[in-house]
């Protein structure tokens, strides 16, 4: 240990300078001098023994109270000089799991990662970010022999790991799924039943599932309680709500789903979102959907993918960079 | 065995005997201020959990001779219902919000080396032993 050793000399000569002049120069030494102790993680207790055997070397005839009070404050400091080590020890666990989580988090990535389909006349463009580390949004595309294209969104009530982990069985029930792909009611349906059984009561999932059909241009949908979409005319400029009803995942057993149709014409928009996105907070409260309609309007003339990722920059910025739950934003464009 | 003597942890006085006779002992075996108030704050923490949670044990303390070297040892004992969870008691964090003070991994922390040795409904031992540097 002759670190500790030289870090008593150290101090020996610090304490010295300073009882000769009591300079700011001597204090400035002290405090470069603390920062080299922690570093070698050199607990208080100690420091007060190197303050004793100091003044016990350069004084012969101090009172010997002086030095009884130092036994005393080193028994003092014992406790903090313990939860110094614990603090230390703490700090260490923690980065330990702050990796294992970024492991996780790209494990994830990997698990729930899906392409997005090309489809003649249509345009995809999606983008889903994590208030944490990990998503508790999904998000994920099919598309069958007949270039019909499936599209699903969901939402875990609640956020971090444990909406993660839920969610990834979510991926795994749809993938098992492939015969029910042209009704979206089914799909959910089938979801309910997985998620009823095999996810925490306490836990509850929202999803939609929708299905383009480039043969018909028919968007059939069903919806699980989650945030609705917009449908946006071309023609009349318009957006509507993209509402279904429909139970949350997991509720009840036997949920039936209604299913919906909606015509897409020639530069129609279909934009679906997870509710991160509406419930993006600036300092006057959420932001309105009204909001959300005038940021997609300022976009429009822009790729599918443009707009989505021009979006969530500029909700972002509205947010000062703080998302407070996952955002995933999609949108779905009829270009012939 | 050298030398063990030992204290009875009863009501909290017992806990200022318990450091007494391991601070004797330190300074009898040479052991400088820091290490005397790491050994005594241990003593405190092993004998304070006696008298919480145990109701009474009993703070034996030892020198050993071993290979040149001497040091210190701690036997603290009771028979009281045990600790179920080690690995939690173990853990920081936990010692503090429990009351615990510094807690097991404080004592841990402030001794060469740590044993313990728990039977739900019998009681626990902890061995702690700080070696002469």
């Amino acid at each position: 240990m002759e670190a500790r050793e030289n870090l008593e000399e150290k101090y020996r000569e610090a304490l010295s300078n300073y009882l000769k002049d009591q300079s700011e120069q001597a204090l400035y030494q002290g405090q470069k001098y603390s920062r080299k102790t922690i570093e070698h993680k050199i607990s208080p207790e100690e420091i007060i023994s190197f303050h004793k055997s100091t003044l016990m070397d350069t004084y012969d005839n101090l009172p010997p109270e002086v030095l009884h009070s130092l036994d005393f404050l080193l028994e003092v400091m014992m406790g903090y000089g313990i939860a110094y080590r614990e603090h230390q020890n703490l700090k260490h666990l923690q980065q330990e799991l702050k990796s294992e989580i970024e492991i996780a988090a790209n494990v994830q990535h990997t698990l729930l990662g899906t392409d997005i389909p090309e489809v003649g006349g249509l345009e995809i463009g999606a983008v889903s970010v994590p208030a944490k580390h990990m998503n508790g949004d999904y998000y994920h595309f099919v598309q069958d022999e007949n270039q019909c294209v499936g599209v699903a969104i969901a939402d875990v009530i609640g956020k971090g790991i444990p909406a993660a982990l839920c969610m990834s069985m979510i991926k795994y029930a749809m993938d098992s799924l492939p015969e029910h792909r042209h009704f979206p009611k089914s799909v959910l349906e089938s979801l309910n039943r997985v998620v009823e059984r095999n996810v925490d009561p306490s836990m509850f999932i929202t999803m939609f599932y929708g299905l383009f059909d480039p043969s018909t241009s028919i968007f059939t949908y069903a919806s699980a309680g989650h945030e609705p979409g917009f449908y946006y005319n071309a023609a009349t400029k318009e957006f509507t709500d993209l509402t279904a009803k429909g139970l949350l995942l997991g509720v009840e057993k036997k949920t039936q789903y209604e299913q919906y149709e909606k015509h897409i014409g020639s530069g129609d928009m279909i934009v679906l979102m997870s509710d991160g996105v509406t419930e993006c907070r600036t300092s006057e409260g959420f932001i309105e959907r009204k909001t959300l309609i005038e940021y997609i309007e300022k976009n429009m003339h822009l790729s599918a993918q443009e707009m989505v990722n021009n979006i969530y920059k500029q909700l972002e910025k509205l947010q000062h960079f703080q998302l407070r739950d996952d955002f995933t934003l999609i949108i779905l464009k009829r270009n012939v | 065995m050298e030398f063990q003597s030992c204290v009875k942890i009863i009501n909290e006085w017992d806990i200022v005997a318990a450091r007494q006779l391991g601070r004797n002992v330190a300074k009898e075996l040479g052991f400088g201020t820091v290490d005397q108030a790491r050994i005594t704050t241990a003593i405190s923490e092993l004998a304070r959990n006696i008298y919480l949670y145990a109701g009474q044990g009993k703070v034996c303390i030892e020198k050993l001779y071993e290979g040149g070297k001497s040091g210190l040892l701690i036997i603290a004992s009771d028979e009281g219902p045990g600790i179920p969870d080690v690995r939690k008691v173990m853990e920081d964090g936990f010692s503090t919000s429990g009351g615990l003070g510094a807690g097991l991994p404080g004592v841990k922390r402030l001794m060469d080396e740590f044993d313990l040795d728990t039977t739900i409904g019998k009681g626990t031992e902890i061995r702690a032993i700080k070696w002469l540097r």
